[in-house]
């Protein structure tokens, strides 16, 4: 049965890939989509308010520096809007709001979620009005993801496109994303949590009266209004401290796997998307197929892992795998799936506790998290990451072959290389420098309040991989709310997002073929063919 | 700049208030029960939310799963235990904590099962959310014969109740079958007769 859901899956995944993928082209080339007489009022009133000539393309710097200061904006309003929630009206009452919102608290929560990341180091139902959570954090979801698929447009055009000095215009792509993709998709899809049970209201949290005559507080909020874009924009950081576990927020099988769909729906597609405007839609295929295989190997991996009896247990006769945090409703099939999806799109909503899942469980959500989310990947990273890979793939070959190496038509030389080895070594360095930092310092391990010994390491290790890599999910036994952790794991955050995304973006600018480069069509063409083979091996 | 400054406002705007407000114009008046929460009454009074599982120690009542929210499920404070397969807490517990063995020693007792019984794996463990409102059938199933002389009831009469709010995979291949707890123990109520409600705490 876990396996029918599983191969289910997949099979939408990638039976939506094409259709899904030739629409995000449609939107991305500002050609006619069905949605156009709606929206194209909205987009074209949007752009005369910013003052923003959708004609007018811009060169990978600028878009690189638009970018940042999106992103430097959003982090700002966010910012204030948590420092000052203590006067935002509404619920919930004070006395519930248990975790102070410290600066540093706050100023991680602002990276944390434009950058896609959203680490919570607090928990929902404890520390934030329901005002902060609408205003700033679904506003967030919606913005850092709509910047992130807008990155993954420019990225395709930089390298799709033959001869020219420019890549597109953000505040298009930006607008574009929102209006054609996340916005429409959401309201559809938040509708079908409400009808699910994800509650949707502003009440105080409701005291009621058990069978057994006790009071039982039940936190309540517009919970409906985050639970979907969460997926949908891979940000992941959920309405209640459980995350994805909590009835609330994801009541059903089928709102788990909504849910599920919307993560992994639009990443698998733009691998669609970047084959068809290369012109070479096998590569686009081939780079899908690789993500598939990956992803059956991790599945499988914590599949067997989790669904065995845990051998601790052995010798007290207990029956079933291991159901330590994880939810009945989910079992370990769902909350096996959802670990995978949400550790290799950069999502983080997990719905089960991993810091409780066996050894051999936490490995892959680890070991996708250190790969840089190449498997789907956040929306719009996804399409870098995974090129950036290939790249590296592709100039070892041409190594071997000793040849100058090509993909999708782009020449990869010593120049391309040195980006192509910053963009790879960045990830490791950030990651392995602050684990270590970690351990060694007081205030590092002091962290270490649940789980100590080997988990403990696992834990600081997942923590800083899970920033790096945009994802956001954590080992929750750490305690990750202290100064010491809100500022390493902001800047590991920090050049995840933007670090990685200008190194990628310098390279889709630079891999354009200046015209000086070729005087000559003929010669050129006798390079590619042969190393044609390489973009489809 | 102008585009920065205004794009952040304008779109906040657009996705922070405009959205939800009209999420909650089309989504409130669909589902309203949903909506606020699932909450059931009886007699006038919110007994509970359909979503979000209680805590039931006496044994009339079928029992949810062991929690780790705040003090046992508490509506406010979500969470796992956390605690790593290997650490010796999990399995041995601690003064002020249960552990595993200790769990399936009182789960065994509670429903007169031999020590070396076999008892389902989420009978013994913390849920993620630590509101888990469900069991599993087979927790369910052993449980069943104790509430049944509990309540001076028949055995099959409380397993037809069980049988009849089980709810299997969700459209056929969704997750896993399942008992919601809170609904039973009202449905055991309604057809065996209420329990006075306990005066402690």
């Amino acid at each position: 049965m876990r396996w029918l859901e599983y191969v289910v899956f997949l099979a939408i995944v990638v039976g939506l890939a094409r259709p899904v993928g030739l629409y995000l082209a449609r939107v991305c080339q500002r050609r006619h989509t069905f949605l156009d007489p709606v929206l194209q009022p909205i987009e074209s009133r949007l752009y005369r308010l910013l003052g923003v000539r959708p004609a007018q393309e811009m060169t990978a710097g600028v878009y690189t520096i638009c970018f940042l200061l999106f992103g430097a904006g959003c982090t700002a309003v966010l910012f204030a809007i948590l420092m000052f929630q203590r006067w935002l009206p509404g619920g919930p009452a004070d006395a519930y709001l248990t975790t102070p919102m410290t600066t540093d608290l706050a100023a991680n929560t602002a990276v944390s979620f434009t950058t896609t990341t959203t680490w919570q180091a607090y928990a929902g139902e404890q520390t934030l009005r329901y005002l902060a959570q609408v205003v700033g954090l679904v506003a967030q979801n919606f913005l850092a993801g709509a910047a992130g698929l807008a990155l993954g447009f420019a990225f395709i055009r930089g390298i799709a496109r033959e001869r020219s000095a420019t890549i597109g215009n953000f505040w298009v792509d930006l607008i574009r994303s929102l209006l054609w993709v996340l916005l429409p998709l959401t309201l559809i899809g938040s509708l079908l949590l409400i009808w699910q049970g994800v509650p949707l209201n502003l009440a105080p949290y409701t005291t009621v009266h058990t069978l057994e005559g006790h009071a039982q507080t039940i936190a309540q909020g517009p919970v409906a209004a985050l639970e979907f874009i969460k997926n949908l924009g891979t940000n992941g950081g959920g309405f209640f401290n459980a995350n994805g576990a909590h009835p609330y927020a994801n009541p059903t099988p089928f709102t788990n796997f909504l849910g599920m769909l919307a993560i992994a729906v639009l990443p698998a597609s733009l691998m669609i998307t970047l084959g068809h405007m290369t012109g070479k839609p096998r590569a686009g295929w081939v780079l899908l197929s690789v993500m598939l295989g990956l992803f059956l190997v991790g599945l499988a991996v914590c599949d067997r892992a989790e669904s065995a009896p845990p051998p601790q247990l052995t010798g007290l006769h207990i029956a079933g795998g291991n159901m330590e945090g994880k939810e009945v409703r989910f079992g370990v099939g769902d909350s096996v799936l959802t670990a995978i999806v949400t550790s290799n799109t950069s999502t983080g909503s997990y719905n089960s506790m991993h810091d409780s899942f066996q050894p051999m469980g936490v490995l892959p959500p680890l070991v996708f998290m250190l790969l840089g989310e190449v498997v789907f990947g956040g929306l719009g990273a996804g399409v870098y990451s995974i090129v950036m890979i290939a790249l590296i793939g592709v100039f070892l070959g041409g190594l071997m072959v000793g040849r100058t190496p090509e993909y999708l038509g782009k020449k990869i030389t010593s120049a391309e290389t040195r980006w192509i080895a910053l963009y790879a070594l960045l990830a490791p360095m950030v990651v392995l420098l602050l684990t270590a930092a970690a351990v060694v310092a007081k205030a590092g391990l002091a962290g270490l309040g649940t789980n100590s010994g080997p988990r403990g390491f696992t834990e600081i290790l997942f923590a800083y991989a899970s920033c790096m890599a945009n994802n956001g999910q954590t080992m929750a036994g750490l305690n990750a709310n202290s100064v010491f952790y809100n500022v390493t794991t902001t800047i590991a955050m920090l050049a995840g997002r933007y670090g990685l995304a200008a190194l990628a973006l310098s390279l889709a600018g630079r891999s354009q073929p200046r015209p000086a480069c070729r005087p000559r069509r003929e010669p050129c063409r006798a390079i590619r063919q042969p190393s044609a083979r390489w973009s489809s091996a | 700049m102008r585009p920065a400054i205004l794009s952040v406002l304008a779109l906040t705007l657009l996705t922070g208030c405009a959205l939800p407000l009209l999420l909650a114009a089309i989504g409130r008046p669909l589902f309203p029960h949903q909506a606020n929460g699932s909450l059931i009454t009886r007699h006038g009074v919110v007994v509970g939310s359909e979503l979000i599982g209680q805590e039931f120690s006496r044994p009339e009542y079928f029992q949810s799963r062991p929690s780790a929210a705040g003090t046992g499920y508490d509506g406010t404070a979500s969470g796992g235990t956390n605690l790593g397969p290997n650490n010796p807490r999990l399995k041995n517990g601690a003064a002020d904590f249960a552990g595993i063995r200790h769990l399936a020693e009182e789960y065994r007792k509670r429903n007169g099962l031999a020590p070396d019984a076999p008892i389902p794996i989420d009978a013994v463990t913390r849920s993620a959310s630590g509101l888990d409102p469900d069991i599993t059938p087979a927790n369910a199933a052993l449980q069943t014969p104790r509430v049944a002389r509990a309540r001076g009831a028949s055995e099959a009469a409380v397993r037809r109740l069980v049988e009849h709010y089980t709810k299997g995979p969700q459209v056929g291949f969704l997750g896993n079958a399942r008992v919601p707890v809170l609904d039973l123990d009202l449905a055991l109520d309604q057809s065996l007769g209420q329990v006075a409600p306990s005066t402690s705490r």
